[in-house]
């Protein structure tokens, strides 16, 4: 796109050849450990090929749709919603993005359903699939709430540009606080959550949004203010998961 | 409203399940578009085709994955953490108390994976390109990469010996986060946010699944362990790890380039 006088056979293939180099390391140390420490031959040489060549391909599909999509697209709402100049529909935003990327995440249905297991196992609420449905759901709705919660408090913070060291540690102090508190059964659930709730797809939105929005407002850094967002909803998941095991 | 998956052939076409986790995204992107923002999108056409590449990209990704390479580190980590097979490395410690220092080749693997894994990390990818722009090119996208991927190693490989140990993980958690605290006091402002992102996205599609996988392997190959609990814990300190690293890697940055300023001043 950048430069048209480049071919478009050689910029597919420089595309192609950047994943490869992507993909590398995990090819060799699986290579290494197989042939060498474990001292086995590759079972089913054929159907690794062509896995790996799946891999590279779809990696260059993505690395390119980030940039012909999903950053100008978040950048865009970001100087949107800037521009117009309503603080409530830029925070409405930034909460429904949070809610809207989590609720339906897959990686969080299945800690969910897990939780609820044992949930149950442990007299927590009672046992049957209709009280553990509904306690899966509700815990899916925390760990989206949170996350909405996070991305409207970190755009806030851009807005206002407060140092992101002080949030942070004052999560942090809630997570430790709410451990001391919480149920024991509640915290290993909480701190997976975090760690669940930020996909591939919302990674590059989220993070194009913060960094479109420190660079439509005068006096932010794209550097300093634009990122952190991604912290912030890692965080929150885990006070609230607590909060909602001490309530349930 | 909420089912779990709208997609009823999810298992067998890949895209689907991508497309569960994409429309609750898209339903917030168009009805702020359409509702607020009331203009139409700059270049819908480009947007649109590169949401499709993103969306048939990952499926391609995650499907390759799970052909080729999710197998083989599967299986690898159950055979590393076999007592047969440690018992053969470190001389017959097996059964009982096992000696920590048996576990050798565990642990390279556990560094070699965390590392390779999160240098192939679509996420970070993402972060990486983002970062090199917003700093105009000061961070380079391999460097932060790279120093990402060796905090997952590190972090791995010592959440491993904590497995084959057993000591308790909320200690090397809460020291973790001290050591955090304390960089952040010295490291250059700049980069700290950054930092704190990098630790968030690491987790994600291709070393959770192979981590988990060690972590399993380990925790039912040891006696006392809760494979359960211990899985989880490697998680964790794959996120603690990279915002050490990240915050070391700009305060070395921030060093040579003192001692460079200050060689200069000295030499002319």
């Amino acid at each position: 796109m950048i430069r048209r006088s480049r071919s478009l056979a050689a910029q597919v293939a420089g595309a192609l050849l950047q994943s490869l180099r992507d993909l590398a390391p995990i090819v060799v140390v699986i290579a290494v450990f197989q042939l060498l420490v474990l001292r086995e031959p590759i079972a089913d040489l054929a159907s690794l090929l062509i896995g790996i060549g799946m891999v590279v391909l779809g990696l260059t599909l993505f690395v390119q749709g980030l940039n012909l999509g999903l950053f100008p697209l978040g950048e865009g709402m970001a100087w949107g919603l800037a521009h117009q100049g309503s603080l409530f529909w830029l925070l409405a935003f930034a909460f429904g993005l949070g809610f809207g990327t989590t609720v339906a995440e897959p990686a969080l249905i299945a800690v969910a359903d897990e939780a609820a297991a044992v949930a149950a196992d442990g007299g927590m609420i009672a046992t049957g699939a209709a009280a553990q449905e509904a306690y899966a759901l509700g815990l899916r709705l925390t760990v989206a709430a949170a996350v909405g919660v996070a991305l409207l408090v970190g755009v806030l913070r851009i807005l206002r540009g407060w140092p992101i060291q002080y949030l942070i540690i004052g999560g942090y102090a809630g997570v430790v606080l709410m451990t001391a508190l919480a149920p024991a059964e509640i915290v290993g659930i909480a701190y997976d959550s975090g760690g669940v709730t930020t996909s591939t797809i919302t990674v590059p939105l989220v993070t194009a949004l913060g960094v479109g929005l420190a660079t439509s407002i005068e006096g932010r850094n794209p550097l300093v203010d634009g990122f952190g967002l991604i912290a912030f909803a890692s965080l929150t998941p885990m006070i609230f998961v607590m909060v909602y095991g001490m309530l349930i | 409203m909420f089912a779990d998956t709208p997609c009823a052939i999810d298992t067998l076409v890949p895209i689907c399940a991508t497309l569960d986790d994409v429309l609750p995204i898209l339903a917030v992107l168009v009805g702020f578009q359409a509702l607020v923002l009331r203009r139409p999108l700059a270049n819908p056409r480009r947007i649109l085709l590169g949401f499709g590449m993103v969306l048939l990209g990952l499926a391609f990704f995650m499907q390759g994955l799970e052909t080729a390479l999710f197998p083989l580190g599967r299986l690898m980590a159950v055979q590393l953490t076999a007592p047969e097979f440690v018992g053969a490395a470190g001389g017959g410690a097996v059964a009982g108390a096992p000696d920590w220092r048996a576990y050798g080749w565990v642990y390279l693997f556990a560094f070699a994976i965390g590392f390779a894994t999160t240098i192939a990390e679509p996420s970070l990818i993402a972060v990486a390109i983002k970062a090199n722009r917003a700093s105009a090119g000061t961070i380079g996208t391999t460097g932060l990469r790279v120093a990402v991927a060796l905090g997952v190693g590190v972090g791995i490989t010592l959440g491993a010996f904590r497995i084959v140990t057993g000591t308790p993980l909320h200690w090397y958690i809460i020291t973790g986060y001290v050591f955090v605290l304390l960089q952040t006091a010295f490291a250059p402002k700049p980069i700290i946010a950054l930092a704190y992102d990098s630790g968030g996205v690491t987790t994600s599609t291709v070393t959770v699944p192979l981590v988990a996988a060690l972590g399993l392997g380990l925790s039912s190959s040891i006696p006392d362990r809760n494979p359960l609990l211990d899985g989880f814990g490697l998680i964790a300190f794959a996120s603690l790890f990279p915002i050490m690293s990240v915050l070391g890697y700009a305060q070395l940055t921030a060093l040579v380039a003192r001692g460079r300023r200050e060689q200069d001043r000295t030499g002319n």
